[in-house]
């Protein structure tokens, strides 16, 4: 039997690898633009668990929100990123360095 | 129908919402760069229309979509506050863009559809209208953050911005999830109602910290600042002053709408995160600027501080405390807009400089001008009696209140240690080195700009233009 814990427990490890794809990760930008991306569908594993263990529609609702508002953001995170790639002629995470912070 | 009400009560954003589409249309259609001069004033125009009409409607709360959006006293403060500095700013842009070459149709309306997300956060009464309104304005923010394309600073701040920006609405969103599946709804109200006298459950408590740090972030407050300094710089100046204004209102409030309402009985439990955050942001954002000789970091950091101050009356939980923050955040963000009319200037020979080292005997070249932003610099300080001490005035007294007295100590400590690098400013410009005087010719809206900002700061200190009342009204209504 697969109850709500197990889904948390799934969504919450999922979550968690995205923060550390976006930390850890040293290669690449797009490594971090999938990582963005995992971390919002784990949220959305968390809402649609939530919705069916409340037998509440909304959790259900506000996963095709996240849906919509992630496509928006894919799309504008490759647009910037096309942008720095014709600039710097390179997209590895250490060359993003040009302002020190 | 009910939906014709619900319409009504969303009227301003439908409004802005509508004209920023049919700009875009019309642009695209009809002559593209060509008509940025009109869409640029046309969006000012209408946002001062808004402001206009949201601060004449009548007293008293509505909410429409079953308690998604709420039109309260508390909102339309910090709408008219934002639609009127957007406008400025907008109007700022203007001359600075033309003269880089980047006067282009999309950038007022980028801002209007920021604006727009901002007005949705502050009205927001539900995680998911809180949510799309916060993505609609960092979505637009990650966008003009990297107006400039062919440049790599502009491109690299947008960059940066957008990954620990979606970075932050992914934790913020991980806790509204948490929030939604322990409470079981997600309207504000009701996650409040189901908030027992025991206190949080152990599922609430990691949704309010998870909540709060992306808020955190929004407001770049420590220790989610890391974004701030980097993207001041790299982003164009007028994309910088934006942020440093109508962005950083948004988020304060938003912050302040989501502890009251949602989370109201469980305030033992978020004074203490929030008295930290404050704590480490003024600390962080007085020490780190004085190494600082660019002058666009330097407000970044002189940003990070003023936002710990604001949180300052937010983390006292009163209603005075509330009030204090609105009364900070409206002072901030005239002392902003005068200090950035006149960084959008700073240039010799027809390139623009950061570094304050030139600004050197500023004085003697422009007296009128360096007394302006003398007086401006003097009142980021809050050095009395101009202005922005009664700010500080106002946080500091919120926080003994509200028996945090240690905060209150601690502000005043990060205070004085700030008011050494906007002293210094003021020590080049009348007493530095002499170097080759810039050269920048300031456009009259400019002009009127700085020169506004330093008399409001000279001048407020009479009744700080009555904006206690409006500030009182507005923290009664959302502590109601």
């Amino acid at each position: 039997m697969i109850t709500l814990e197990h889904y948390l427990a799934l969504a919450a490890v999922l979550f968690t690898i995205g923060i550390f794809g976006i930390f850890v990760n040293r290669k690449n930008v797009i490594i971090i633009l999938m990582s963005i991306e995992l971390m919002l569908l784990a949220v959305n594993i968390n809402f649609v668990a939530f919705s069916t263990h409340l037998n509440d529609l909304v959790g259900q609702i506000f996963t095709l929100f996240v849906l919509t508002v992630a496509a928006a953001e894919a799309a504008i995170g490759l647009a910037i990123l096309v942008c720095f790639f014709r600039n710097r002629g390179t997209i590895a995470v250490e060359d993003v360095n040009v302002m020190k912070g | 129908m009910m939906i014709g009400t619900d319409l009504n009560t969303v009227l301003p954003e439908l409004i802005l919402a509508i004209y920023a589409m049919a700009a875009l249309m019309f642009s695209v259609y009809f002559g593209k760069d060509k008509r940025a001069n009109a869409v640029f004033w046309m969006t000012a125009i209408v946002m001062v229309i808004l402001a206009v009409m949201i601060a004449l409607a009548p007293a008293g709360a509505h909410t429409a979509f079953n308690g998604a959006f709420v039109d309260d006293a508390f909102a339309r403060y910090a709408k008219v506050l934002m639609l009127l500095a957007s406008a400025v700013i907008i109007l700022l842009s203007k001359d600075y863009l033309q003269k880089n070459n980047l006067l282009k149709f999309e950038y007022p309306i980028l801002i209007a559809l920021a604006t727009l997300g901002m007005m949705m956060m502050v009205s927001a009464g539900d995680l998911m209208s809180l949510y799309m309104g916060l993505e609609l304005q960092s979505l637009s923010l990650y966008v003009v953050a990297a107006f400039r394309r062919d440049s790599l600073r502009s491109t690299e701040a947008g960059l940066k911005y957008f990954v620990l920006g979606a970075l932050s609405s992914g934790i913020l969103l991980y806790g509204a999830s948490l929030v939604y599946g322990f409470s079981g709804t997600t309207v504000f109200s009701g996650i409040a109602s189901t908030i027992t006298d025991e206190g949080l459950g152990l599922g609430m408590i990691f949704g309010l910290v998870f909540l709060c740090s992306g808020m955190a972030f929004k407001v770049s407050a420590v220790p989610f600042h890391m974004w701030t300094p980097d993207v001041y710089e790299g982003s164009p100046t007028p994309v910088t002053a934006f942020f440093a204004t109508a962005p950083k209102v948004a988020a304060a409030c938003l912050f302040a709408r989501v502890l009251h309402d949602a989370f109201p009985t469980a305030q033992a439990d978020w004074t203490q995160i929030i008295a930290l955050l404050s704590v480490g942001s003024m600390f962080l954002g007085a020490i780190a600027a004085i190494g600082q000789t660019n002058i666009k970091r330097l407000m970044a950091y002189s940003s990070i501080a003023h936002m710990g101050f604001a949180l300052m009356g937010l983390a006292a939980g009163t209603e005075a405390g509330v009030q204090a923050l609105l009364i900070y955040m409206a002072i901030y963000v005239v002392m902003n807009i005068g200090t950035f009319a006149f960084i959008l200037n700073m240039e010799r020979d027809g390139n623009a400089i950061t570094d304050i080292k030139c600004l050197g005997q500023y004085s003697k070249v422009e007296p009128a001008r360096a007394a302006a932003l003398a007086i401006l610099m003097f009142s980021l300080a809050g050095i009395p009696p101009l202005v922005g001490f009664f700010g500080k005035f106002y946080v500091l007294k919120a926080a003994i209140d509200a028996d945090m007295a240690w905060l209150a100590i601690a502000g005043v400590i990060a205070s004085v240690i700030g008011a050494f690098y906007y002293l210094r400013i003021i020590y080049f410009m009348y007493f530095g080195n002499e170097v080759d005087p810039m050269t920048g010719k300031m456009p009259a809206l400019h002009y009127v700009a700085l020169m506004g900002a330093a008399a409001v700061m000279l001048f407020g200190v009479i009744n700080l233009f009555g904006i206690e009342a409006y500030a009182a009204i507005a923290a009664e209504a959302l502590l109601k």
